[in-house]
């Protein structure tokens, strides 16, 4: 009986492979805790919402804030700008200038380039960004390469008409 | 009493087997040049690397409110701080300088060929390896230059399929590169040389089995091979002696010249300095990844033209030996590759202008298609070099060692 139980090799395989999956999913396991410790920790996530006062920004200015440690475009726009961001749904990636605000005159986009995450600068009407010569205009919309998408537009909220939100949308 | 030490630690430990086999008696092909200095080269500079890199940690601070300032101070206050710093510094771009010219000879020669194509993997995971601690490395002055260096080069994983954009953050530890980057980034940094010196066992293990390529490109016989001591000790020590003098240059006389300027001011995630440029050394990568209009498109097309190297081995089907040496087409493909690597490296090294960027797209498509075309132009070589004849030296020699080797039962 015990003999016969030792020769079973169909049994020996099957009790192989077993430990081998069982040992598999503890390494992987294991592995969990070491990966998800290199994600933001608690104190980078508490940081994930910031106001802003607009007052004493003029038309046509710009001020840039950080949240999440990213910048963050707020563009006061004159009726001339408003005027010709709504005129065009932007380049590559078109997107009309009314789903990309929440009152015409702010323009709230984060000031990061959707290429490489270089910070573009304000040259005229809309940003260039000199890492690679990516271009947006004044609703952050990209017009020119090698950038695949638009400014990312971030949740945010009037708290007031002269106070909003970055981080959270109502 | 010493030859007793000796038998007593080779009853326990082959080390007189060892030293002998792979180190003094090491058969080495008598007809190597200097361009087979290069391996023993990038070995000394990873040694030079690790030891003023350990001495650097025991004054540097990865923390964002200190390590710019770490820098001064090792800079001004550490006892020859400065030239611990200037050493490391010049010696991350004196290794990839020795490691392009070793990359460039194995091209030149055809060393890649069988049997040498793990050796010439191995190589390439080394490659990857010595790219990763570099830009690793940048990071840690955590001027403008290694914040947005960083940054751009974080960004490229936002390439990957579904999980882009997390991914980026978890490599970051951030929304955006900050203290928990630099601090993983300098561990990262201080692990890796430990994964490169293991790779190099490999490496060498390889090589000790394949044996080293020689200029004429044909397995040489027993005859022709000479011990690596002292023949190859005292050339090599030569060759360092001359590479000494070159990097004692930069070291002593022109120690920022490689270090952009912008890199002297704190990193300031909110402004991007106008002109962001890798170090030299990523400078072709850099202009192909530039070059391709779309995102994903660069970020794959740069990390192919980094691999694409290791496909050398069954693209190039000829079987004339020696290389460019006997081979005129490939050679004046391979001076014409180098002429495009330094075409693109100055396009990497401009800002981005239509023109630039034009001559990026052309100098791109080049590379790479200087590699699709080896595959027929060296089939069509060999078939016209064949019809045309070896010169008669080339011959000779492939029959006398042919003879040489037969003899022994062994096979060409």
């Amino acid at each position: 009986m015990e003999n016969e139980a030792l020769s079973n090799s169909d049994r020996r395989d099957f009790l192989v492979k077993l430990t081998s999956v069982v040992g598999g999913a503890g390494v992987a396991a294991t592995c969990v805790p070491f990966v998800a410790s290199m994600n933001p920790s608690s104190d980078v996530l508490a940081k994930a919402e910031t106001e802003v006062d607009l007052t004493g920004i003029p038309p046509g200015g710009l001020r840039t804030v950080a949240w999440q440690g990213k910048p963050v475009f707020i563009l006061r726009r004159t009726p001339d700008e408003i005027k010709e961001a709504q005129a065009s749904n932007g380049g590559s990636d078109p997107e009309p200038d009314s789903q990309r605000v929440k009152n015409p005159e702010w323009l709230v986009v984060i000031g990061v380039c959707t290429h490489m995450g270089c910070v573009p600068n304000k040259e005229g009407a809309g940003w260039t960004c000199h890492c690679h010569g990516s271009q947006y205009d004044d609703s952050g919309r990209v017009t020119r390469g090698p950038a695949p998408k638009n400014l990312e537009v971030p949740p945010y909220h009037f708290v007031s008409e002269n106070k909003i939100v970055i981080g959270k949308v109502a | 009493m010493k030859t007793k030490i000796i038998n007593w630690i080779d009853q326990r430990f082959p080390l007189t087997s060892f030293v002998e086999h792979d180190l003094t008696g090491y058969p080495t092909p008598r007809n190597l040049s200097y361009w087979w200095n290069f391996g023993f080269l990038a070995g000394f500079v990873l040694v030079l690397q690790v030891v003023t890199g350990i001495f650097l940690a025991m004054h540097y601070k990865a923390d964002v409110s200190l390590s710019f300032d770490s820098i001064q101070h090792i800079m001004r206050d550490v006892n020859y701080g400065w030239l611990l710093r200037y050493m490391h510094a010049m010696g991350a771009s004196a290794f990839f300088f020795v490691i392009f010219v070793h990359m460039a000879r194995t091209l030149y020669y055809g060393s890649y060929r069988a049997p040498r194509e793990l050796l010439w993997w191995t190589g390439q995971g080394l490659l990857l390896l010595l790219m990763a601690t570099a830009f690793m490395g940048y990071l840690l002055p955590w001027g403008q230059m290694s914040f947005w260096g960083a940054t751009v080069i974080t960004n490229l994983f936002r390439a990957t399929p579904f999980f882009g954009d997390q991914v980026v953050i978890w490599l970051r530890g951030d929304f955006t590169v900050g203290d928990a980057t630099l601090s993983r980034f300098f561990s990262l940094h201080y692990l890796f040389p430990f994964l490169i010196i293991g790779a190099v066992v490999v490496h060498l293990v390889a090589l000790h089995t394949v044996k080293s390529s020689n200029p004429s490109g044909i397995d040489l016989a027993d005859h022709d091979n000479i011990p690596f001591h002292p023949y190859f000790t005292i050339k090599d020590l030569y060759g360092l002696g001359l590479f000494l003098m070159l990097y004692s240059v930069f070291v002593f006389f022109i120690p920022d010249s490689l270090i952009e300027p912008a890199n002297n001011i704190p990193a300031n995630p909110m402004m991007t300095p106008n002109h962001i440029v890798p170090e030299w050394y990523f400078l072709p990568f850099y202009a192909i990844l530039r070059s391709v209009p779309n995102m994903v498109g660069g970020v794959v097309a740069m990390g192919l033209s980094v691999i694409i190297f290791a496909f050398m081995p069954y693209l190039d089907r000829s079987r004339i030996p020696g290389g460019a040496r006997h081979r005129p087409i490939y050679r004046v493909q391979f001076y014409l590759f180098m002429i495009d690597m330094l075409v693109l490296g100055f396009v990497g090294y401009y800002p981005p202008t239509d023109q630039s960027i034009l001559i990026g797209q052309v100098a791109t498509l080049c590379y790479f298609g200087s590699f699709f075309i080896v595959p027929f132009l060296s089939k069509v070589e060999e078939r016209w070099l064949i019809k045309r004849g070896l010169p008669p030296e080339v011959m000779a020699l492939i029959e006398s060692e042919k003879h040489e080797i037969s003899k022994k039962g062994g096979k060409l």
